[in-house]
């Protein structure tokens, strides 16, 4: 369904979830939903829901790991947190993305000159 | 990739935890909703408002959950799970009509699964051998000759085939001149008989058989010379139960037909000579042939078989043996020598493509009959269910969908039915492999292996997208009309009755085919069992009794005979008895023989005639009659005049138009004919007997083996202990663990034969009682749909009997249609057939004639319950329920 229409969104997402883990520590749905909100300045226009598919499928492949625990205002909340196997992919996205990220840059400014 | 495998055996397992982890997540979607109002209310919200808010942030609950499960299952499994859970509890609520679909499978599949095993053992396994692509048998074509002597060499002939071939790497030879119990064996507990093959030293090689210890034969085995020891090598099963497997056998000295013979080796468990040349036959032990000038002097004593060298082919060698063939036979110009070769496999089973294409055949047939009536019955049903699947159509499930539902139903059920065919074929093939009484090479081999369960779901498969394809078609056509309960007279129903009738004049006319083949392959199996066999083979049976070594002369052999007789004749129940040298319907050999008073040459030499050494008494004892003369008598001694009896054919052969007795024979020495007698089946059943000479057996040393046969007067079992105990008094070493009904020879002759008869017939029964339910499945449904016209028609003044008559007439016209059909297929296919018919032709009028009474009566039979019922409607409760 949604899968074949944002591809690259998607992607995008399953980065921003397991930078956000990796930085952050455990964390539940909801507060990666807001941390991806706050850093995304909204441009991410989803319903937060959207996240907890991303999520089943890091889970999935072990990239990340889900526990039940309690939220810091004592109400019962499932947490995830980064594998092992999650970092490493982690740092080989990232370094995916910056190469393409500065190619993409660069080909912009090619165009601007002409 | 890891990862993406996680991914996968995750989503599978999902699929097993589908409550739990929809709970788990409406769990955590509660939270989530929960703290993002909270959020809202810290940000000044009033409550209600901060709820909705949280709501309409986090999207729909339902989509996310949906969205939620095909992200974290596999969306097509889970389908199929439900499709399959669905279809099972619809088989639950019909388990009489599950329990019938899965019966008639089973049987179905049961068969088609037996015979494609056994037809995968005979015909389709590479022979048990190493590289048995590569072994060719190599016979001897004797154009006039016939039995073994036509078809085997003498030793010469081989040796020189041996060393000037360049096409083989190896010839091995064995002599088939072997008789069951040929060998006796004394000094290991009871006296015993026992079969040994006498093979070329490089038998075994040549087939890639070691044994499993112990040494092989050697060429010095072969060379018989006076001072080499006598060597042996014992079968497994042989080494298993005379001598416990113990390996200390080798070296091991046996007596054997009175001398000392030395063990050498145990051939493995999975060699075995008879289930592959000789099956019924069990060989014991393998003894060396003497390849020496004095045994070639013996005659045809060799068959043969060799091993391609790499690199020549099936076609080389036979170029090359049609030049150097003619050159040895210049060896000797008397001897026929015209080889033919053909692959071992080849010479094994070939003669059985026929039979066991007519079986798969018939079961391809029984396994087309049975979808029809499958599909006919869920057909009925799927009119039953229409108002249900209305429903589910009405409520957004596609055609498509409810296709597929139906086809996962239908391919379960024969999956279930292949369940229940597989126990049964299991268990038949269990039974086959243990008949070996059947003359059918490598049965003992026929199992359900992998290739049969693989055959077995490709099967079930098929079988299940055949049966319910048509029910699934007519799906869309149900989706209109579906909604109103009736739909009489529609052009819906119309359609599906053409349908359904279709199908069952299919049904006929396969079951037609089917036992048109069955009756005439009944009726040549009658025709054999009432051939003339030319003796009477009840209330007789033989015993070997070949005199010990210490009777070293012909005087003290004949006064045994003498003895034997006397006593054994004595006996109470015995009428008569006699001595041969060998059985009907087992070997036979030949000798090419004349009148005295003719010149034959090369060109137009004596007839061959079947040599049968016998004693006074034999014809009496095996019911052969006496046509003309005398018969042979204790008096025709080594020092009176040489007599002989010969049979019809051959005194027409000699004398035609002439009395023969009295005249005189150029046999080994002049012999005159004292008598004639009927001929004998002796080579085989369906074979005419050719000429027959009896020699009296005083009258000659040339003689391998000694059967005694009796006729008796009272049961033959109550005599088998009577009859050892007299020969023991006589000869205390006389093996007596062999006392053979006659009857059993034949029955053994003719068990290739019944075999696919019986199971011909079956198959012709089953496909018969699946037509007649097909019949009596349409016509109760076109009595149950047509209940309002037949009540109204008989409110209106029709009487009971026309109602009957009407629907009799409608069953036999869909039965005239089928049989018309089958009978038109079976005249095209029956020929195939040809080459296993015996006494009838393809064309059998009167089997044809029967089918048609047979198929009739079964139709108006299963037409007749429906019209009665039809009859017995009553008009004024049909015409309330209007």
């Amino acid at each position: 369904m949604a899968e074949e229409k944002s591809e690259i969104l998607q992607g995008t997402l399953d980065l921003m979830v397991l930078k956000t883990l990796d930085a952050m520590g455990p964390l539940h749905g909801y507060g990666i939903a807001r941390r991806i909100e706050q850093i995304g300045e909204q441009a991410l226009q989803v319903n937060q829901g959207t996240v907890y598919l991303c999520l089943i499928r890091l889970v999935q492949k072990r990239w990340i790991t889900a526990s039940w625990g309690t939220s810091e205002n004592n109400r019962k909340a499932k947490f995830y947190a980064i594998s092992k196997a999650g970092r490493k992919q982690l740092a080989a996205e990232a370094q995916n993305w910056e190469r393409v990220s500065q190619i993409i840059a660069r080909l912009l400014q090619l165009e601007t000159r002409s | 990739m890891l990862a993406l495998w996680n991914r996968f055996t995750a989503r599978i397992a999902s699929l097993f935890r589908s409550r739990d982890l929809d709970g788990d997540f409406d769990q955590e979607m509660q939270s989530h909703l929960a703290m993002l109002a909270e959020e809202n209310v810290r940000r000044g919200m009033a409550p209600g408002e901060a709820l909705r808010q949280a709501r309409l942030r986090l999207g729909s609950r339902t989509q996310l959950a949906e969205l939620h499960r095909e992200q974290r299952g596999l969306p097509i499994l889970e389908t199929l799970l439900q499709d399959l859970r669905y279809a099972a509890r619809t088989m639950h609520r019909d388990i009489g009509l599950t329990c019938f679909v899965i019966l008639i499978l089973g049987l179905g599949i049961g068969a088609a699964t037996t015979v494609f095993s056994l037809t995968d053992a005979v015909l389709l396994r590479p022979l048990p051998f190493h590289d048995p692509s590569r072994l060719v048998w190599i016979a001897n074509k004797d154009v006039d000759g016939e039995g073994l002597s036509g078809e085997t060499v003498p030793v010469n002939h081989y040796k020189a085939l041996l060393s000037q071939n360049r096409s083989f790497a190896d010839i091995a030879a064995f002599s088939p001149f072997y008789r069951t119990g040929d060998d006796k064996l004394t000094g290991n507990g009871d006296p015993q008989r026992l079969t040994g093959l006498q093979v070329s030293q490089n038998f075994f090689p040549v087939l890639g058989v070691r044994p499993i210890f112990g040494r092989d034969f050697t060429a010095d085995d072969c060379q018989f010379r006076w001072n080499s020891p006598k060597v042996a090598l014992l079968s497994y099963s042989l080494w298993q139960t005379l001598f416990h497997s113990d390996r200390a056998i080798v070296g091991r000295g046996l007596v054997l037909n009175d001398t000392s013979v030395t063990v050498i080796g145990v051939l493995p468990q999975t060699f075995s000579f008879d289930s592959v040349f000789a099956p019924g036959n069990r060989i014991d032990l393998y003894l060396p042939y003497p390849l020496t000038d004095q045994a070639s002097q013996r005659g045809n004593e060799l068959a043969m078989f060799g091993r391609l060298k790499p690199g020549a082919t099936l076609e080389s060698a036979r170029a090359e043996i049609a030049v150097l063939g003619p050159r040895i036979r210049r060896m000797d110009p008397d001897r026929n020598f015209q080889l033919l070769l053909d692959p071992l496999s080849e010479h094994v089973a070939g003669h059985l493509r026929t039979a066991l294409f007519v079986l798969m055949c018939a079961v391809g047939v029984v396994m087309l009959i049975a979808c029809a009536n499958l599909a006919n019955l869920l057909l009925a049903r799927s009119a039953s269910r229409r108002k249900e699947v209305s429903i589910r159509a009405a409520l957004g499930a596609g055609r498509i969908r409810l296709a597929r539902q139906m086809l996962t139903e239908s391919v379960l059920l024969s999956c279930c039915g292949a369940a229940a065919g597989l126990a049964l074929s299991w268990a038949g093939t269990r039974a086959l492999a243990h008949l070996q009484a059947f003359r059918i090479p490598m049965l003992d081999g026929i199992r359900v292996d992998s290739v049969a369960v693989g055959f077995t779901l490709l099967l079930a498969i098929a079988t299940g997208l055949v049966f319910g394809l048509i029910p699934a078609l007519q799906i869309p056509g149900a989706l209109g009309g579906g909604w109103k309960e009736s739909t009489r007279g529609s052009s819906q129903s119309r359609r599906q009755l053409w349908i359904r009738n279709g199908l069952v004049v299919s049904e006929i006319a396969f079951a037609c085919v089917l036992l048109v083949g069955a009756g005439l392959l009944i009726r040549s199996f009658l025709r054999i069992l009432d051939v003339n066999l030319g003796f009477q083979p009840k209330m007789a049976a033989s015993l070997r009794v070949d005199p010990s070594a210490r009777y070293s002369t012909q005087g003290l052999r004949n006064a045994y005979f003498d003895e034997t007789l006397r006593r054994v004749r004595g006996i109470h129940g015995i009428e008569a008895a006699g001595l041969t040298d060998g059985l009907p319907l087992g070997i036979s050999r030949t000798w090419n023989l004349g009148r005295k008073d003719r010149v034959y040459t090369i060109s137009d030499p004596p007839p061959p005639v079947f040599i049968r050494v016998v004693s006074d008494g034999y014809l009496r004892a095996m019911g052969i009659p006496l046509r003309a003369g005398r018969d042979l008598s204790a008096g025709d001694t080594a020092t009176s005049p040489l007599v002989a009896v010969i049979n019809e054919s051959f005194a027409r052969t000699l004398w035609p138009g002439q009395s023969p007795i009295g005249q005189m024979l150029g046999a080994d020495r002049d012999r005159q004919v004292v008598g004639v007698a009927s001929d004998v089946r002796h080579l085989a059943l369906e074979q005419g007997s050719g000429n027959e000479i009896y020699l009296p057996i005083r009258q000659t040393r040339d003689y391998s083996s000694v059967d005694l046969v009796i006729r008796a007067t009272v049961p033959l079992s109550s005599l088998a202990t009577p009859v050892r105990r007299t020969l023991r008094e006589l000869d205390p070493t006389i093996p007596a663990n062999q006392f053979h009904d006659l009857q059993g020879l034949v029955d053994n002759a003719v068990s290739p034969r019944r075999f696919v008869v019986m199971l011909l017939a079956g198959f012709s029964a089953f496909a018969l009682l699946l037509a007649s339910l097909g019949i009596y499945a349409v016509v109760s449904y076109s009595v149950s749909q047509r209940k309002q016209e037949i009540g109204i028609r008989m409110a209106l003044g029709a009487r009971a009997g026309d109602v009957q008559a009407g629907i009799v007439r409608q069953t036999l016209m869909l039965a005239a249609i089928g049989i018309a059909l089958g009978m038109a297929g079976s005249w095209a296919l029956s020929r195939t057939l040809k080459s296993l018919l015996f006494g009838v032709t393809s064309t059998d009028p009167l089997t044809f004639a029967a089918m048609l009474v047979i198929l009739t009566a079964v139709a108006l039979a299963a037409g007749y319950l429906p019209a009665r019922r039809a009859s017995r409607i009553d008009p004024a409760s049909i015409l309330r329920a209007e």
